[in-house]
């Protein structure tokens, strides 16, 4: 019982991590700082624009790859595997 | 017969067939077929299912359309409709596949133990779906209109019946088989006519590259540099930069986009089809990744199409192209009536500016960018023949996901579960095909006789799905303590507040002349348009909900142990019915 409770914790801590960095490429570098980014030039990209184009979406499926490692290591960890 | 129509029939038909074979070899024999595939897909094949089951007609035909004419506002399209799946992945599917279940009504039936909570959970389902597949409808029979010049009422009739021999005879098994194979054709449509555009445009073939490139003229100067130019001559906002109403209503409707995209019940489904907890995390990365490839096409098929267009009518600044002259798409289109073209200035020259009172393309519909951008490129026969197979494997394998969704939530939620639950399971495989045929003939009548509110329904769904499904589909999970009747209470208002803001804006149930309040300036609520409520409506939902929960009794003790059973892959067995 109190192995699940951990596995949990660090379960949640990890979607912590994953939706702040989620956020920060999408709402954040997409378009809230949009504009400061776009002084800066990736190729014939303005990099806010390029955020909210290609880098975003490119993020998202780092993340949840990412993400499904993480787990299956915990899921080891606290032996909760199927 | 001309050897571009040639072509298409043989592309169109030839792709039809694959599906009836597929879908022959994929019959389903039992609920566990119908309803889940027999639970046994790998997280690859999944992937792909999800791509064409999630990538309809809107993704294919519209969306870059969209992008051409909204420049950076368009990006909204793009986040949204991605990052829902990092939602899915991590907030939902896995915990939902562990507790292993047919539909989400279900679900929802379980952890709310409530009749009520179930039935409101059909109700969005029924209403989110039908109103998506109006859309793929309306697709199948424009495809079939302007390609095969088959009228639109047979193109309607030919896809009804393809749908229904292979999504009634293999049920979510041979949905999930022909989704893969649609996700092929689709995908290559998209992206192949996309590579030869952009080693036209810019001499690189890897799109996603090219859209950040130099122009293949010789002038060195960046293609997106260049597009930007051209736009601001002509008076229009600078493509870069365009933010569609503001950066908090492109914020508000990215976060709609997301929780709508991983509440949409049809997608949802689709992670009961795998064996583990493990295979469901890993079918939302793969899916992610399939559709991706296309989302990241689009928004240089966007920016090259406009581009090309621009440069069409005005090869050079000053120098406009004569009406007599204009190219064969462009008379093909006009027949359509989504271009038009009217000589103001009498001069039998084309001025396109962003000026109402001068520019005189007076129709340039959006959805014939993806469709004429082949034939505008001057692409061979081939691959325009590939675009039309492309719009209908779209619009196809959505419908029939669409459809799968409905006829499970009224056979298995409705009937088996509320109104005789001692039906067998032969009885219930069977009903669960009579009731996809009646959803048939009702989604092929709706898309003959479309309403009138067809075009704004598409945001009705996202809302309805952002603002009902998403947050008590979470709060489930993540609430142990959270219980039925704050639940409920949660899904009403939320669904309430956002029809309300639709309807206000749109007229109720989009009859014009019923919108009320009539006086309120548009997007009153902080520049939100309507279309992206579905987040407001949301976080109204969980508010009501912890409030209602905050006054009233908490789960029971067997629900909050049920909860914590379903956060730990520990024991997930085959998805059943009981």
């Amino acid at each position: 019982m109190e192995n699940e409770k951990t596995y949990w914790g660090e379960n949640l801590r990890l979607i912590f991590i994953c939706l702040t960095i989620w956020f920060i490429v999408s709402y954040g570098f997409g378009l809230l700082l949009v504009e400061p980014l776009n002084t800066i030039r990736l190729g014939g990209y303005k990099l806010g624009f390029w955020f909210a184009q290609q880098g975003s979406i490119y993020t998202f499926v780092g993340l949840i790859f990412w993400y499904g490692a993480k787990m299956n290591q915990l899921d080891k960890k606290y032996n909760v595997e199927e | 017969m001309d050897e571009l129509k040639l072509y298409t029939y043989i592309a169109v038909f030839g792709t039809f067939a694959i599906y009836f074979g597929i879908a022959w070899w994929a019959r389903a024999g039992s609920t566990s077929d119908f309803y889940v595939a027999g639970g046994d897909i790998t997280p690859m094949q999944n992937g792909m299912a999800i791509g064409a089951d999630w990538m309809s007609a809107a993704s294919f035909i519209s969306m870059a359309g969209l992008i051409a004419f909204l420049g950076y506002g368009g990006s909204v399209f793009l986040m949204g409709w991605t990052g829902g799946y990092v939602l899915l992945a991590m907030l939902l599917a896995p915990y939902l596949r562990k507790h292993g279940k047919f539909t989400v009504p279900e679900f929802i039936f379980d952890r709310y133990y409530s009749k009520t909570a179930r039935v409101v959970a059909v109700i969005c389902l029924i209403i989110a779906s039908l109103t998506y597949i109006i859309g793929q409808m309306k697709g199948v029979g424009v495809a079939f209109s302007r390609f095969l010049e088959v009228d639109y009422d047979h193109g309607l009739y030919i896809g009804m019946f393809v749908v229904w021999v292979y999504a009634v005879l293999g049920g979510m098994k041979g949905i999930t088989y022909t989704q893969i194979a649609q996700y092929c054709v689709l995908i290559f449509a998209y992206t192949i006519p996309a590579v030869f555009i952009s080693l036209q445009l810019t001499g690189n073939p890897i799109p996603q590259l090219g859209l950040g490139s130099t122009l293949a003229d010789g002038s060195g100067v960046y293609l997106l540099d260049k597009l930007d130019m051209v736009v601001t001559d002509l008076g229009f906002k600078e493509y870069t930069t365009d933010n569609m109403g503001g950066t908090l209503n492109m914020f508000a409707y990215t976060l709609s986009l997301m929780i709508g995209t991983a509440g949409l019940p049809h997608v949802i489904m689709r992670f009961f089809t795998v064996p583990s907890v493990k295979a469901a995390r890993a079918s939302a990365g793969y899916a992610l990744v399939f559709i991706a490839l296309l989302y990241t096409v689009a928004p240089a098929v966007g920016a090259m199409a406009r581009f090309n267009l621009l440069n069409t009518i005005e090869p050079a600044a000053g120098q406009h192209l004569e009406y007599s002259a204009r190219p064969q798409w462009f008379k093909d289109w006009e027949k359509t009536g989504l271009l038009k073209f009217e000589d103001k200035n009498g001069d039998g020259k084309i001025q396109y500016v962003a000026d109402k009172k001068t520019n005189e393309m007076v129709k340039v519909d959006r959805d014939i960018m993806v469709l004429a951008n082949p034939a505008i490129a001057n692409l061979p026969n081939w691959v325009i023949a590939l675009v039309a197979a492309g719009g209908l494997a779209a619009a196809l394998s959505t419908a029939a996901g669409l459809l799968l969704a409905i006829s499970s939530a009224i056979s298995h939620d409705i009937m088996k579960g509320i109104l005789l639950p001692d039906l067998s399971e032969k009885s219930e495989l069977k009903a669960g095909r009579i009731v996809m045929t009646l959803a048939i003939l009702l989604s092929g009548y709706l898309g003959l006789n479309p309403p009138g509110f067809a075009a704004g329904t598409v945001a009705l769904a996202f809302g309805l799905a952002a603002s009902s499904i998403f947050p008590a589909l979470m709060m489930g999970i993540f609430s142990k303590k959270m219980s039925g009747k704050a639940a409920v209470a949660g899904m009403c208002s939320g669904i309430g507040i956002t029809m309300l803001y639709v309807f206000q804006h749109k007229g109720i149930m989009f009859i014009p002349g019923t919108s009320f309040l009539g006086d309120m300036k548009p997007n009153w609520f902080f520049g939100i348009s309507p279309n992206a409520f579905g987040a407001v409506g949301a976080l109204v939902n969980f508010a009501v909900a912890f409030v209602v929960l905050r006054f009233g009794e908490e789960a029971p003790a067997h629900i909050q142990a049920l909860v914590e059973n379903m956060r730990i892959p520990k024991g997930a067995g085959e998805a059943h019915a009981h």
